[in-house]
């Protein structure tokens, strides 16, 4: 245990930051924070995926494209309330998951990896080629702000940056309840042996479809913050380096330990940005981070000084 | 007259040109104790894989206590009641032994899908956990991952999972195998306290222990059944004593 001492005061930091960092903050620096924790939502969710049920998706940043571009066709061309574009932008994220569950949770490892990057392309085509509803590869802007689409008496970056906050924790809250409890412990045991899982009486298909719509669902709620967030859909949100930048934020964090893939999101939106103010291969950099990373914590940061992530 | 707890008529297996198991027939009553022994390729753990759902039969026909499951996936199989350990061990490597019996207790057990409340929560799964945990000796591990436990340990959690359940069909694959002479001795008591109403199919190569623990004996032999019947008429019987027992 002693070990990983080091995690409370890193936790207790990071939720002075979330708490009052705004506070303090130009708007600018309140901007990234929000891209953070709208970021971590999508990592936390490829989690329960990934981390935990041990399925590598290539191509969960579908899911966060499709809910952002939900809302910005219909905030913008359809002018509907706030309320319905929300709840329809996750139904459609969530329906889509569900859908296409019903193809992938028959496969694993690579093959996983192959059918999830292929229904991601998929995404990422129809967003580019879709030109009347997508307007391709122009997208779509003048999204309304989230403040005042839902009406909200405050505006600006910090009142959007502290509805986001609400937003986390509710999803975070959700999802280690989650990870918790029994369904959330079968996830565990299908990562580890599958086949056990079977012959003890588990039908892994269920169990695996169901972790893939939940993870689908939560990067929907992602994606409609990111499209109020940006005011701006284009296809790059569902595009392959989005959903591998995803894959990284999570293995780079420490996966299935949901905290991890929020230190993963932070890092690379700080690099990501602080970087390209110096060079324009700030990719490279980050590569070289991972490089680093996997050497030195081959489970990610939060599980340094563990053996194995639970 | 009860439903036999396995009925086996013909079950073939090929793999390529090779019938690794070849016209088996085979019935288990209910609480049956019935030891399957046979040479290293004989076909046992194959016959063990048919059963339990891992592999399909090419041929022939299987029902679990009275229900045919000739083409039934396994965790539909484990619901009727079979439950099976592994000759190579087959656990949760990254969870604790805690975690590696809840999940077994889970498996049949609606509240698998229950997502909104910690499965520690749950009194009675984690007092069911801990009971086995007791029963196989691995109380001081319980917090330890099942990864770091000696092979002994190990093997001892593999039959505990095959327990959690309450089935009412055990197959055990080499369940003393690599043990020592004390941890093969409690593994022996331990599997002689099993309730008497449960049947038990033990593949095993030590044939003392074979002859001690089962009623009945089928010697499977290049996946055909040799010799079925008593242990002592098994025992007795001459072909099986030039092939297996008296061989080498």
């Amino acid at each position: 245990m002693g070990a990983r001492s080091w995690r409370l005061p890193v936790l207790a930091a990071l939720a002075v930051v979330l708490a009052v960092g705004p506070l303090v903050l130009s708007s600018y620096w309140i901007g990234l924070l929000t891209q953070i924790v709208i970021l971590a939502i999508l990592a936390m969710s490829l989690d329960i995926l990934l981390g935990y049920t041990g399925l590598p998706s290539l191509g969960h940043a579908g899911f966060f494209g499709v809910a952002a571009y939900g809302v910005a066709v219909l905030s913008t061309t359809y002018r509907t309330d706030f309320w319905t574009c929300v709840a329809a932008a996750l139904l459609i994220g969530i329906a889509l998951s569900a859908a296409f569950g019903l193809i992938v949770a028959h496969v694993r490892d690579v093959y996983f990896l192959m059918i999830t990057l292929a229904l991601g392309m998929v995404l990422w085509g129809v967003s580019y080629r879709w030109i009347p509803v997508t307007g391709g590869d122009n997208g779509i802007s003048g999204i309304p702000s989230l403040e005042a689409h839902a009406g909200l008496p405050v505006t600006g970056p910090a009142a959007f940056y502290y509805v986001t906050l609400v937003v986390f924790l509710a999803c975070a809250a959700l999802m280690r309840v989650v990870v918790r409890s029994p369904f959330g412990l079968t996830l565990r045991g299908i990562r580890e042996n599958e086949a056990r899982m079977r012959s003890l009486g588990f039908n892994t298909w269920l169990h695996c479809y169901l972790s893939y719509v939940i993870a689908g669902a939560f990067a929907s709620v992602s994606g409609v913050l990111w499209a109020y967030y940006n005011g701006f859909v284009s296809p790059t949100y569902l595009d392959l380096t989005a959903s591998s930048e995803l894959f990284l934020m999570v293995t780079l964090g420490g996966p299935a330990t949901l905290v991890g893939p929020l230190l993963g999101a932070g890092l690379i939106v700080l690099l990501k940005n602080v970087m390209s103010a110096y060079t324009a291969r700030w990719l490279l950099i980050l590569g070289i981070v991972y490089i680093v990373a996997i050497l030195a914590a081959p489970q990610g940061i939060w599980n340094l000084g563990t053996r194995r992530s639970t | 007259m009860t439903v036999p707890a396995l009925v086996l008529e013909g079950v073939s297996r090929q793999f390529g040109g090779l019938r690794a198991v070849d016209g088996v027939t085979l019935t288990i009553g209910a609480g049956e104790r019935h030891a399957l022994i046979g040479p290293n390729g004989a076909g046992k753990t194959t016959l063990f894989n048919l059963i339990s759902g891992e592999l399909a039969p090419t041929a022939g026909r299987i029902c679990l206590f009275g229900a045919d499951v000739t083409r039934m996936p396994p965790d539909r199989r484990a619901a009727l009641g079979i439950a099976r350990t592994f000759q190579i061990t087959k656990l949760f490597a990254g969870l604790t032994v805690l975690e590696n019996v809840l999940l077994a207790c889970e498996a049949l057990d609606a509240r698998k899908l229950v997502m909104h409340r910690a499965v520690s929560s749950y009194a009675d799964l984690r007092g069911r956990a801990a009971q086995l945990i007791e029963r196989f000796g691995l109380s001081a591990l319980a917090g330890e991952r099942a990864r770091n436990l000696s092979y002994g340990d190990q093997r001892k959690l593999e039959v505990a999972l095959s327990m959690a359940g309450r089935p009412r069909l055990l197959l055990l694959d080499e369940p003393m195998a690599g043990l020592s002479a004390g941890e093969s001795r409690a593994m022996h008591a331990l599997l002689e306290s099993l309730d008497p109403g449960i049947a038990v199919l033990l593949i095993e190569h030590d044939m003392d222990v074979a002859f001690a623990f089962a009623e009945r004996v089928t010697v499977l032999h290049q996946g055909r059944v040799l010799v079925q019947g008593r242990r002592d008429e098994v025992s007795a019987n001459r072909a099986v004593q030039e092939i297996y027992l008296g061989g080498v």
